[in-house]
């Protein structure tokens, strides 16, 4: 939680959104041992809340101050306008998936896995398919988090607006929408079966607590969040949750754990944002406030640039991700999956996200440039970070 | 996915201990994850069966219990591979396996034959393989899992052991299922209930990862689905009397399991 100041870009957003995206696109290759370092492994919540919480800082802080400047009609046409591009990026990626999925259909025979090649029984009716793909319902593995944006981006309009009159009473909406969620189990359906891998309506709560801290809740919350027993209630909360998460690798140790907290606290619910994911990132987010402070040295070294660029262009960065992780996977079944080989494409991967992140920033600063005074529209979206 | 990177990791030290060349030739390539497969809880049912002299197993699953017809069919799948394994170890135990494959079933479809099964078989252990076809079709997670532990409460009225069974490794289709909810689903209510899972995705990963058998090779033969199935078989027989020995420490009564791991090495 940065706190927020009305100017001036926190590159802390940045660095954290473009690690998130790193993380995302190494846990999206299947059977990677690099994956390893990733969040994940180490407690309950994971790439998917602190992307999802900096998309909504990020969201409410640019949409924020054009809801100021020009109105609250013209900020939601371009808070839709967008939405529309993300929209188009995720058939985009639909279609990258059908090809991958059209290709081993036609050149994969054993019969070890008759039953695993049913995934590919949708290829024989691509009309329902395509619709179904089109209307958000059908979302093939590693292909949710857009639509969860998506959604979520598509409802700031008038959260913003609420966020912006009355605060308090907006947080209290969400954390109530997100209640109701739980209690009479709301959903989105999906196809063919199920309903959303991510709820909107639960993951949500995160997205407009990350809105309302923009908008000055961060500075509200700084001085609880900066105590002294909080800090320790954070760490404590961190190492219990590591001290879990071990158990999941050594099932021999999760014997040490009591029954009555198995029964408590599993399933630990990624759809639904588990209450204790929630308080996982809650905590992460605190001692991040207290060891990265706005104006941390590091932030303007070279070193840090590369996910900083990243970060900076989530969407296209998030979509190269996810295209590069389907590349990753197909080159490690095609060519070698030794371990060698997974550090291989996981580098090289993270490489290319980052030349596609620079090649973008520096075609930005070029229109920039060529159309002179209209420049700003396209800088304050850059400074102000892509939401 | 958790559990392809402990597989992996425990497959790595698996390869330090015992890879040798010319491995994947004999037997002992099954053995190979053995490690991965052990039994942490009693099977008490299937320990005074055995003491008893006959063992009657069910293994209800969908497509991936058995093996197309070209390949072999249900005589080469693991169930009846199984059943060979278990007569090896446990000599003078008469052993039945039935198995119940339907294919495109969820796990919630299965209950139904669980109970059918149960009433009908009295089984002293019920091997139940789900969770592909949960994955595939995309059911609700918390909707799979209440099938879970519906199976589980039939399993425990018919007096009847449990053993789950997860899915297969399958490296071609594995980035375009989403299984991970589905395996941890698996592990939970297993450790919940204290109910032994042949963690068979993790066997398979650390078998493709050792090169014991290639499992992203495109092939119309059927000589690798056989030895994986008759792997699955062995390893799962050894689960099974490991599982009876500990059932057998809280029962009185003799058993016939004096070689542990005879039909491993």
């Amino acid at each position: 939680m940065p706190s927020a100041t009305p100017t001036g870009r926190d590159l802390r957003l940045d660095l954290f959104r473009g690690l998130a995206l790193w993380l995302i696109f190494l846990d999206h290759i299947p059977s990677n041992m690099v994956s390893w370092i990733t969040i994940r492994n180490y407690g309950f919540s994971d790439a998917t809340e602190i992307f999802v919480f900096i998309s909504g800082y990020t969201a409410a802080f640019v949409y924020g101050r054009e809801m100021d400047n020009r109105g609250v009609l013209v900020a939601s046409a371009r808070i839709l306008k967008r939405v529309w591009q993300i929209y188009v990026a995720h058939i985009f990626l639909f279609v990258v998936y059908m090809a991958e999925i059209a290709y081993v259909a036609s050149s994969f025979d054993n019969p070890l896995y008759s039953e695993e090649m049913g995934i590919l029984n949708f290829l024989k009716q691509p009309d329902v398919t395509m619709v179904q793909a089109m209307l958000l319902k059908f979302k093939p593995a590693n292909m949710d988090v857009l639509p969860l944006y998506i959604v979520l981006l598509a409802g700031l309009p008038p959260m913003l607006w609420l966020l912006k009159r009355t605060p308090t009473l907006a947080l209290a909406a969400s954390t109530a929408l997100y209640a109701a969620a739980w209690i009479f189990g709301w959903n989105l359906p999906a196809y063919p079966k199920g309903t959303w891998f991510f709820n909107p309506l639960a993951w949500q709560l995160l997205f407009v607590f990350g809105a309302w801290c923009a908008l000055g809740g961060a500075e509200r919350i700084a001085p609880f969040a900066r105590s002294r027993p909080v800090f320790w209630l954070a760490v404590g909360y961190l190492v219990f949750a590591f001290a879990i998460t071990l158990t999941w690798y050594l099932p021999r140790v999760g014997s040490y754990v009591p029954h009555w907290l198995t029964d408590w606290m599993y399933p630990i619910d990624k759809t639904n944002l588990d209450v204790l994911r929630f308080a996982h990132f809650v905590a992460l987010a605190i001692l991040t406030l207290r060891y990265v402070p706005r104006d941390w040295p590091p932030l303007a070294s070279p070193w840090m640039r590369p996910a900083i660029v990243c970060g900076q262009h989530s969407l296209e960065i998030f979509c190269s991700g996810v295209f590069l992780a389907f590349a990753a996977h197909f080159a490690m079944v095609e060519l070698s999956d030794g371990l060698g080989m997974q550090i291989l494409v996981s580098t090289v991967g993270i490489a290319t996200m980052v030349a596609v992140a620079m090649l973008i920033t520096w075609y930005k600063n070029v229109e920039g440039r060529k159309h002179g005074p209209r420049q700003t529209p396209a800088n304050a979206d850059l400074a102000g970070g892509e939401a | 996915m958790r559990v392809l990177m402990a597989a992996a990791v425990a497959a790595m030290l698996a390869t330090a201990m015992f890879a040798t060349p010319g491995l994947a030739a004999d037997e002992g390539a099954c053995f190979v994850a053995s490690n991965l497969v052990q039994a942490d809880f009693a099977l008490p049912h299937t320990a005074a069966a055995i003491a008893e002299k006959r063992l009657n197993v069910a293994v209800i699953g969908s497509a991936s219990s058995t093996l197309p017809a070209a390949a072999g069919g249900a005589p080469k799948a693991y169930p009846a591979q199984l059943e060979a394994s278990l007569m090896r170890r446990l000599p003078g135990v008469a052993v039945k396996v039935t198995a119940h494959t339907q294919t495109r079933e969820t796990a919630a479809d299965m209950v139904k034959t669980l109970r059918q099964v149960l009433k009908d078989e009295k089984p002293d252990l019920v091997v139940w393989q789900t969770g592909t076809v949960d994955a595939m079709l995309g059911v609700d997670p918390d909707q799979f899992q209440s099938a879970l532990g519906g199976g589980l409460d039939a399993l425990r009225e018919g007096k009847a052991d449990g053993v789950f069974m997860n899915m297969q490794y399958s490296p071609r289709t594995d980035s375009m299922v989403a299984m991970g909810p589905y395996i941890d689903a698996m592990r939970f209510i297993a450790l919940q209930r204290e109910i032994l899972l042949f963690d068979r995705l993790g066997v398979m990963n650390a078998w493709n990862e050792m090169k014991v058998f290639d499992l992203s090779a495109a092939t119309k033969k059927n000589d690798v689905a056989e030895r994986v199935h008759d792997c699955i078989g062995r390893l799962l027989s050894r689960l099974i009397v490991d599982g009876a020995k500990l059932g057998h420490a809280s029962n009185t009564g003799a058993g016939n399991m004096d070689h542990p791991n005879k039909d491993i090495r």
